[in-house]
């Protein structure tokens, strides 16, 4: 039996050719998944007994904010991966991911509010959940400013892999913070530990949407590390040839 | 042990330890953190008496009543063990409901009567149709009749 050579992928030039194969196939999962979820969520599921209509932008929040917590594990992930094997591409993987997940986290704080006005009566209060998913925006921001601010990748990378790495910490006190403490942000409906308190309906509508956002910021970080990887390897012989090959 | 286990371990292990630092300080920081105290921390004398605070937990069933200039509330917050009376003057979010969640926000004023500068309605994490919700209301009503004779025996 032969070994599947990993390794081979490590190296930036065959994972950009691999990348680029890979992006329209997950473009084309996340809207032909988003087109479904989205029919559920707003022709099939019902509307709620007590939150009316307007529970529907759960559909949107819930996936926004798992994928926000996910992306940000999965780039820290990268980062350690990248500190212990000094691989250059599992950088480039950490900080092509860190744009989608603030992107994410943003639209997950953004539509909380637009929840929280009509159903709490407040677009924002300090309760531990909303304060530390706003510390996490803050986490991919600081990440990709220190990036920014350092000219030397190797550097940059390092630097930025230290934050990841730390702030990662804030992942399960987000995801704990409504069991934790008393929080006006209400519990989870769905855990692995008891059945879930939703519709069966809706929540097949809001898994289908968190599948459809788990495609998209594949997709979108595949296409950005592709960009990385080009930008970083613009003098190495192998882009040259591209080039070449494709004039 | 190759270098870049060693290097790993050594990743891991700072996160760990980042994890146990982390831990420590918010069991410090742990009643910081709460965001509203229940009837029962109040009774107790665990909520601040000298500054605005928050309580939670649910509106009592029948406690609600308004003055007669339309926007003064008086209702009751109850955690099933103690109830705390609350006065509040302003609109109430559309969620408000007896029997659900509240959130108020004020101070405890000397009469032991809350009074609440901003109410806020803490909704569960129950989503259904409202036809389940009806459904689930009979069965418990329909439980609570067919115990009821086992209890007098």
């Amino acid at each position: 039996m032969s070994v599947f050579n990993w390794y081979k992928f490590s190296s930036p030039a065959t994972f950009y050719t691999l990348a680029g194969k890979l992006v329209p196939w997950f473009y084309a999962a996340a809207i032909l998944l988003c087109v479904v979820g989205l029919y559920i969520s707003f022709f099939m599921a019902p509307t709620d007994f007590q939150q009316g209509e307007a529970y529907r932008i759960i559909f949107i929040h819930v996936p926004a904010a798992w994928m926000s917590m996910f992306i940000y594990i999965v780039m820290a992930g990268w980062a350690a991966i990248g500190l212990a094997f000094n691989t250059r591409l599992s950088f480039m993987m950490a900080s092509a991911l860190a744009p989608t997940g603030a992107m994410l986290t943003f639209v997950s704080l953004w539509t909380g509010a637009l929840w929280g006005k009509p159903m709490w009566g407040a677009w924002w209060v300090w309760d531990a959940r909303l304060t530390s998913e706003l510390i996490l925006f803050f986490l991919y921001l600081g990440f990709m400013a220190l990036q920014a601010a350092i000219d030397d990748p190797r550097r940059a990378d390092r630097a930025g892999a230290l934050i990841a790495l730390v702030g990662v910490i804030n992942v399960p006190i987000i995801y704990f913070s409504v069991k934790w403490w008393n929080t006006l942000h209400q519990g989870a409906s769905v855990s692995m530990t008891k059945s879930s308190s939703m519709a069966s309906i809706m929540l097949i509508g809001m898994l289908v949407m968190a599948l459809a956002a788990w495609m998209y910021a594949i997709a979108a970080s595949l296409s950005r590390v592709r960009s990385i990887i080009l930008e970083r390897e613009r003098n190495a012989q192998w882009v040259a040839q591209m080039l070449e090959a494709e004039l | 042990m190759k270098t870049r286990h060693k290097k790993l371990l050594l990743v891991a292990v700072a996160v760990l330890g980042l994890g146990a630092v982390a831990a420590l300080v918010l069991n410090a920081f742990r009643s910081n953190l709460v965001f509203f105290f229940s009837p029962t921390q109040v009774v107790k004398g665990e909520a601040p008496r000298d500054r605005a605070f928050r309580i939670g937990g649910l509106v009592e069933t029948a406690s609600l009543s308004r003055e007669a200039d339309g926007i003064t509330a008086h209702f009751r917050v109850t955690d099933t063990a103690n109830t705390i009376a609350v006065t509040y003057k302003g609109v109430l979010p559309d969620l408000f409901k007896e029997g659900k969640g509240v959130v108020a926000e004020g101070r405890l004023g000397d009469s032991g009567i809350f009074m609440a500068e901003q109410v806020l309605a803490k909704h569960d994490e129950n989503y259904m149709p409202p036809e389940a919700a009806s459904a689930l209301e009979q069965a418990e009503k329909s439980k609570k009749t067919l115990v009821l004779p086992q209890g007098k025996q």
